[in-house]
């Protein structure tokens, strides 16, 4: 299906984003927070360690960050691709 | 003025604000009753969205389960905030692009299936009702306090008001009065934390106060903190346990309330009400800005007040002497205990008869010798309930009483918003889906908003009644709903839009399998129809079924939720062709209209 093709594009593009955009998830909050965290202790903050402050509150600070480039990212490639609204 | 009379003031003013709101913006058609007319800004959205997901788990009960639990309880922040990536990256713009108003609608025409439309329907129905009951444990709890009134006076009370303008209201009520009560809620949290954090660090900005220096002693707080809880037998407050049956129950916990966050009805509900399919992506994004601003001040709160009332419990510090029951009685800077005391949720004994309260960890090794020498006879603080640290915070800080009447404005804000939210997607699930769209699809619109208006007073009757015994804090209920809703509803959802082999027959075997693992998991660890004492395992890491904690269980669930559908709609037929071209126009913003009721 030809006219099907740049509806696909745009889904592969999507989904690369999406992928990159759960690694950096995945990254900062079951990484950094918990798993990786030993090896952050090294790193002081405040009192604590950099794995301690990414549980508490680094996390989710990239969450927000990770939205709005996705928003941002996203809105782009639907005018790239001509499927915007 | 006495406390009782602003407390009163400000609790009344605010739920007069509240129905005022909803009276104003009442709906008038089925399709404001459920979605507003889709013409709500990303923003006021967002706003909205942040007041109904932020309930008395988060206001009430999750920083006192941060100070009395320290480094571990971080799995709520990452949980309870990281859900919405999976929202604006995996669900939220493709269910606004399907355009209709309910999650089982979404089931059921994607999986083609009546059937799937009411396995979705029951998921929903089961997590959102055990969100209530949390909603109705943060309630009494307020209630008990502010009111004086008795734990089971307070619930009915609240209950009463929630049915009220959630009934009034609709989706489009609920909207305007959630953004009300998102500020008066933000305001209520971050108010006595600024104070508190200026008093301790002498920075105004209480999340970087968390990670600042501790005036009276000049080291940084968190170090503070962690002397004098270790100083008195307790558990390191930044320590990380690093167990391999710890770190997995923390990371399976955090991922259950991430998912969860991204399967419950009421969030996802939301996202069908903005105007354009990248509004629903801004949306999650200004839904989490308004979450984060209480998400960061939470750690602080936690961190601080556990400060505060080791401070309070041993003036002279951890090695010198304890307060005495005198000091207690008659000294203004513990009243709160006195007045939290008559609740029957905080409580202290002088075992040993020394006249002195010895607040301890009386099962550490460290303190044995101590204890021994200094004639101590166990723990003499006897009762801390975790909820009640939020509510308690500005007394144990020591604020003017205008704060503490603002507090309890806010807890009932975000109680009250959480559960009207959670009844109107359980009334929309039971006239939308279940009556008209399976029992009688010729139900008028006025019988239908009616059906709606009664599935609510039924469902706020079974969670008030369950409210009375409840099968945790209020954050911990909340968690189990969480995990009900990430084994069921999330999977389902984001197979429906990434994965176009996914047919009827896995949609329907993975979510019944996913919940029904979920559901009697949590059945034996926290009781049968969360009865106390119908469990057959403890709920600790060693002594559960799998060394996994029922809270944590939900990720589990939508493991195998994944699995099953995979294998299922593999071993059998493809979805027909208009079910492929559907999944194909739902994951492109393009022709996206507004929502239409008919099928």
């Amino acid at each position: 299906m030809a006219d099907n093709s740049p509806n696909n594009e745009y889904w592969a593009a999507n989904i690369r984003v999406i992928k990159i955009c759960l690694v950096i998830w995945a990254l900062v909050s079951f990484g950094f927070g918990i798993l990786l965290r030993p090896l952050l202790l090294g790193i002081s903050v405040g009192g604590t360690d950099l794995g301690f402050w990414f549980a508490q509150q680094g996390s989710i600070i990239t969450f927000i960050v990770l939205i709005f480039f996705y928003a941002w990212y996203v809105n782009r490639l639907d005018k790239k691709f001509g499927v915007e609204e | 003025m006495d406390q009782f009379t602003l407390n009163l003031l400000f609790v009344g003013g605010s739920f007069a604000l509240y129905i005022g709101i909803a009276i104003w913006a009442r709906a008038g058609s089925t399709s404001e009753f459920y979605a507003a007319g889709r013409g709500v800004h990303p923003i006021t959205n967002g706003m909205a969205t942040a007041a109904d997901w932020m309930s008395a788990a988060s206001f009430i009960s999750m920083a006192g389960l941060i100070a009395f639990g320290g480094y571990t309880t971080s799995a709520y922040l990452m949980g309870w905030t990281g859900g919405y990536v999976l929202l604006a990256l995996l669900l939220a713009p493709y269910l606004r692009k399907f355009g209709k108003f309910t999650v089982p609608e979404f089931i059921g025409d994607r999986f083609y299936s009546p059937t799937a439309r009411m396995v979705g329907v029951a998921a929903l129905i089961i997590a959102s009702i055990t969100y209530v009951i949390g909603q109705m444990t943060g309630v009494g709890v307020a209630f008990s306090r502010f009111l004086e009134v008795d734990n089971t006076t307070g619930l009915l009370i609240g209950a009463t008001i929630v049915f009220f303008y959630a009934v009034l209201g609709g989706m489009k009520g609920v909207t305007y009065t959630q953004v009300a009560q998102y500020c008066v809620l933000i305001m209520a949290y971050t108010i006595p934390a600024i104070f508190i954090s200026l008093q301790l660090t002498g920075n105004p900005l209480p999340w970087a106060g968390l990670f600042g220096m501790d005036v009276a002693s000049g080291e940084p707080l968190l170090a503070r903190l962690n002397d004098v809880v270790t100083d008195l037998g307790f558990r390191e407050y930044t320590l990380q346990d690093g167990s391999p049956a710890q770190v997995i129950n923390m990371v399976l916990f955090t991922l259950s309330l991430m998912i969860g966050t991204a399967g419950l009805p009421h969030v996802i509900i939301r996202f069908f009400t903005v105007p354009k399919v990248s509004d629903a992506r801004l949306s999650a994004g200004w839904a989490l800005v308004f979450i984060a601003l209480l998400y960061l001040t939470a750690p602080a709160v936690g961190a601080m007040a556990r400060l505060n009332i080791t401070d309070l419990m041993w003036p002279d510090g951890p090695s010198g002497q304890a307060v005495s029951v005198e000091t207690i009685d008659t000294d203004p800077k513990y009243g709160w205990m006195e007045t939290w005391q008559k609740t029957g949720l905080l409580d202290w004994e002088d075992k040993n008869n020394d006249g002195k309260i010895q607040y301890y960890n009386d099962a550490a090794p460290s303190l044995q010798e101590r204890a021994a020498a200094e004639g101590w006879a166990g723990n003499e603080l006897t009762k801390f309930n975790r909820d009640i640290l939020v509510l308690a915070n500005p007394e144990i800080g020591n604020l003017p009483g205008w704060v503490i009447g603002l507090v309890a404005a806010g807890g009932l804000a975000a109680a009250l918003s959480t559960a009207a939210g959670l009844l109107l997607a359980i009334s929309s699930s039971i006239s939308h889906d279940l009556i008209k769209g399976q029992l009688n699809p010729n139900i008028s619109e006025k019988n239908e908003l009616l059906a709606a208006r009664l599935s609510m007073a039924v469902a706020i009757a079974v969670a008030t009644y369950l409210g009375l015994n409840p099968p945790g804090f209020a954050a911990q209920t909340v968690a189990l709903a969480f995990g009900l809703a990430a084994s069921s509803i999330f999977p389902a959802l984001m197979m429906g839009i990434f994965f176009k082999r996914i047919n009827n027959y896995g949609a329907v075997a993975g979510m019944l399998t996913g919940l029904t693992f979920t559901l009697v998991y949590i059945f034996m660890h926290k009781g049968w129809l969360f009865i106390p004492g119908t469990n057959q395992f403890p709920d600790t890491i060693e002594g559960s079924l799998l060394g996994i904690q029922s809270t944590a269980i939900g990720s589990i669930g939508a493991l195998l939720n994944f699995i099953v559908a995979y294998f299922v709609s593999n071993a059998t037929e493809e979805p027909p062709q208009e079910i492929q071209d559907l999944v194909e126009s739902i994951r492109i913003p393009k022709g996206s209209a507004a929502a239409t009721l008919d099928h």
